[in-house]
């Protein structure tokens, strides 16, 4: 493995995995890109555990539950770099819409009155959600934040080579919230 | 009212706007001259055709020699006025308004018909917000869907009256107005009643289209859908003012 290459994490929390994938759809420049960074640990690779140091860390997806806030505190400590990626990680968004209910109306919502067998709410190996749903600098700092949902690929794409090039960005030249 | 009849034999002054020398009808305000000269400014309450409501203070601008801001589109020009649009400290105070309009109510773009349509959402692009920096309210506010071709939602609404202004000084109908203080403030339909059941909307669809963001938008559009069409306020305006 070349040392020099950056490192980059990526994980979703509360998020659709749109942005990901939107990343993915960068197609051919992800080859130019994986000449500059390897991707540590991610949803897209098979690693299990976050290394103890890497220089770009990206979230997607709200803080909604115990786990994104656990994931989203471990991220900034092993991260020197943090970016908040798509619309969920940057305002809520979707998740956030839950913000309006009291948490047991939303359980109701779902596994009550849309429920057609074996009705129940979930308790063992789901982890507990949070009130209120925020974005991710809601409760750690943000270095860097591409709005969007999802951010089109060539604005993920801006931003990774502006930052791989020394310079700092502006996401809102190339995406906006809701894009 | 809006627009008072021009004036004969107006006189013209000189100004400066970031430095660029101008000339202007001295009965025109600033947000006006910026426009004729393609100025950027950004503003959401101001609309040509409208009277001046000067609430959203996005226009705000620097004049030398004052040491308040002064809103463009309240604010006449005058002979040698030194007029200053981009300061970082303008910037500044611009994303900070725009910030606060995404906390306070449900912007959610993502999800909203009016989404690639929207002013608040170009103005933030525009000004460089990539994030809130205040916590969101996250206040549930109702929405309005009693009308049969047209829908409000509050949790869009930004308080910018133009649907009050135009409803009362284009079509003559008065439907709209404001009631309440603070978070509590919101726009009405007669004397707080469903606007379904109005009695003196004409179903004319003036204050959709002129609403910048998607409180008020077309029954049956899903999102990005609603594009709204502005082209007809100068033009009535005009010939409203003339009689």
């Amino acid at each position: 493995m070349n040392t020099k290459k950056i490192t980059v994490a990526t994980a979703w929390l509360d998020g659709c995995s749109g942005c990901h994938m939107s990343f993915l759809d960068l197609d051919q420049q992800l080859f130019d890109l994986i000449a500059q960074i390897d991707i540590v640990y991610s949803p897209l690779v098979d690693a299990k555990e976050l290394p103890a140091m890497v220089d770009v860390g990206i979230l997607e997806g709200s803080i909604s539950s115990e786990d994104d806030l656990e994931k989203a505190r471990l991220f900034r400590k092993h991260c020197k770099l943090l970016i908040s990626l798509g619309d969920c990680a940057v305002t809520g968004n979707v998740p956030a819409l839950r913000n309006q209910f009291k948490l047991t109306d939303v359980f109701n919502r779902a596994y009550y009155e849309t429920a057609t067998v074996q009705a129940q709410i979930p308790t063992r190996d789901v982890p507990a959600l949070r009130v209120p749903v925020k974005p991710i600098h809601g409760e750690v700092a943000v270095d860097v934040f591409i709005p969007g949902c999802p951010p089109r690929a060539g604005a993920i794409g801006y931003v990774l080579t502006e930052l791989l090039a020394g310079r700092v960005p502006d996401p809102s030249s190339v995406t906006r919230f809701g894009a | 009212m809006a627009q008072p009849a021009v004036i004969p034999n107006v006189r013209v002054v000189t100004l400066t706007i970031d430095d660029r020398d101008l000339s202007a009808r001295e009965d025109e305000t600033i947000i006006e001259v910026c426009r004729e000269n393609h100025i950027p400014i950004p503003s959401l309450c101001h609309l040509d055709g409208l009277s001046v409501w000067g609430g959203c203070r996005l226009c705000m601008v620097e004049l030398e020699g004052q040491a308040r801001l002064f809103a463009a589109c309240a604010t006449r020009v005058a002979e040698g006025m030194r007029i200053h649009t981009m300061s970082e400290k303008l910037k500044r105070y611009r994303r900070t308004i725009i910030e606060l309009l995404f906390a306070e109510r449900h912007h959610v773009c993502a999800v909203c018909v009016s989404n690639g349509h929207c002013e608040l959402q170009w103005l933030a692009q525009k000004c460089g917000v990539d994030h809130v920096r205040v916590p969101y309210r996250q206040a549930a506010y109702p929405v309005d869907s009693s009308h049969e071709m047209f829908r409000l939602d509050h949790n869009r609404c930004i308080l910018c009256t133009r649907c009050v202004r135009v409803c009362d000084e284009i079509e003559g109908a008065h439907t709209w107005d404001i009631m309440g203080r603070g978070t509590d403030c919101r726009v009405i339909s007669d004397l707080a009643q469903p606007w379904g059941t109005s009695d003196n909307c004409t179903s004319c669809g003036k204050c959709v289209q002129v609403c910048p963001t998607g409180a008020l938008v077309k029954q049956g559009t899903s999102v990005g859908e609603m594009v709204k069409d502005q082209h007809f306020l100068p033009i009535l305006a005009r010939r409203r003012h003339a009689q």
